[in-house]
């Protein structure tokens, strides 16, 4: 091997901490040691290949796994996966998942009594294209209870998991609505220490992507670590 | 021009509507060459209570060592597998034991997985290791080494019974042997 080009450090206050008592889940699953500190190998500077072998054009309509359309505000949601460099990221695999209008899950431990959709499944998939671009339809996901604390609400969020050009890209992530109330009140939301990456979580309402007569457009951006500018070995 | 990194969140409970479609529990056919290996355990929390709501995914190189690049002639063995927990916290896969790997200073790594750990609870993916037990490259590993002693074993898998292929790795998130995670 020629060369070998490491990802560059994290910087502190870009991701939550692992111990955050305001998110109730995350006392007693947060590791109370410090993490290890390790240096970048072979092992971590590769990582899987996704192709459209892995997908069909299909799994980026959310609005069509059923046999109608299902209930709610349809979206168009749209953006690029970036490098730090803001060099688009090809064929990153994306994956979506998302409650359904009134705020249920397709899932056997949602037990909210909101009504489930027979044509929302609320999970779709898709790779970038060449310029790091991606796009999805489907429906506004509502808010929905949780048990975090007393009249806890989830803002509307979509899930999203991506894998980029190696291991220590993997990021997932909640891609929140703007001027949604909740987010506020959102431990989850609140954890990411810094407001600037906070607001980087929250979608732009967007008139280019938006269809007349037909579905709202929102931009959500995902910037994945970078590559350090010099070979970390020969 | 430098853009700062988008932010981890939870993969929250409901994690299987979207990742379904790639839990992978086999990650070699048979046609794949190398020893033929089990791997199975359970995610505990602070209490020792069983995680139902984790999932883990696998990264590893082939039986020579070599991690596949996508290209073609690999395609049968990807390397890659994700496996969530049942409601025991248990997870298995199968898969062949990986070959030795270069490491940092062109030393050589011990057979390793390299293991993502999600859950609900956790903001962001946490990164561990598997090594094997009886494994003499295990003494001389660069990564294993920087890992104090008295927590390696957190790291490494012991076989279910007399020399068979199956072997038992547990995650402890806190306490006692609390598992050894990982800044990459």
């Amino acid at each position: 091997m020629a060369e070998l080009r490491g990802y560059r450090k994290v910087a502190t206050g870009v991701h939550p901490p692992y111990f955050c008592p305001a998110y109730v889940s995350s006392v007693k699953r947060a590791p109370m040691h410090p993490l290890i500190v390790v240096p970048q190998t072979l092992s971590e500077l590769t990582g899987p290949v996704f192709g459209h072998s892995d997908i069909e054009d299909k799994d980026a309509d959310l609005t069509k796994q059923g046999p109608g359309e299902p209930q709610g505000q349809r979206i168009i949601v749209s953006g690029r996966v970036l490098d730090e460099d803001a060099r688009p990221v090809r064929n990153a695999l994306i994956e979506v998942w998302q409650a359904n209008a009134a705020g249920r899950y397709l899932h056997k431990e949602d037990q909210h009594e909101a009504p489930l959709d027979p044509n929302f499944t609320g999970c779709g998939r898709a790779l970038t294209d060449e310029r790091g671009r991606y796009r999805f339809v489907t429906i506004k996901p509502g808010a929905y209870p949780w048990k975090n604390h007393p009249n806890a609400w989830r803002p509307m969020h979509i899930h999203f998991s991506l894998f980029g050009a190696g291991l220590l890209t993997r990021l997932v992530t909640q891609m929140y609505f703007p001027g949604d109330p909740l987010l506020a009140f959102d431990p989850i939301f609140q954890s990411i220490p810094d407001e600037a990456g906070r607001a980087r979580l929250i979608s732009a309402f967007d008139w280019e992507t938006t269809i007349p007569e037909q579905a709202l457009g929102y931009k959500f951006d995902v910037v994945l670590r970078g590559r350090d500018a010099t070979p970390m070995e020969k | 021009m430098t853009l700062p990194v988008t932010g981890s969140q939870t993969v929250g409970p409901f994690f299987r509507i979207g990742m379904a479609p790639l839990f992978r529990e086999d990650l070699a056919s048979e046609g794949v060459a190398g020893e033929r290996i089990t791997i199975h355990g359970r995610v505990l929390d602070g209490d020792g209570k069983a995680i139902p709501d984790a999932t883990i995914e696998i990264w590893q190189a082939d039986a020579h060592g070599k991690h596949t690049d996508g290209k073609e002639e690999n395609v049968n063995f990807t390397g890659f597998g994700r496996v969530p927990t049942d409601e025991r916290g248990e997870f298995r896969f199968t898969t062949i034991k990986p070959g030795v790997v270069r490491g940092p200073g062109s030393s050589a790594q011990a057979p390793h997985l390299v293991v993502t750990l999600f859950m609900r609870g956790l903001l962001r993916h946490l990164w561990a290791r598997i090594y094997f037990e009886d494994e003499p490259g295990n003494e001389h590993d660069a990564i294993l080494q920087l890992v104090p002693a008295e927590r390696r074993h957190t790291l490494i898998a012991k076989r279910d019974g007399a020399g068979g292929a199956a072997f038992e790795w547990n995650i402890h998130m806190q306490g006692e042997n609390e598992t050894v995670f990982f800044e990459v």
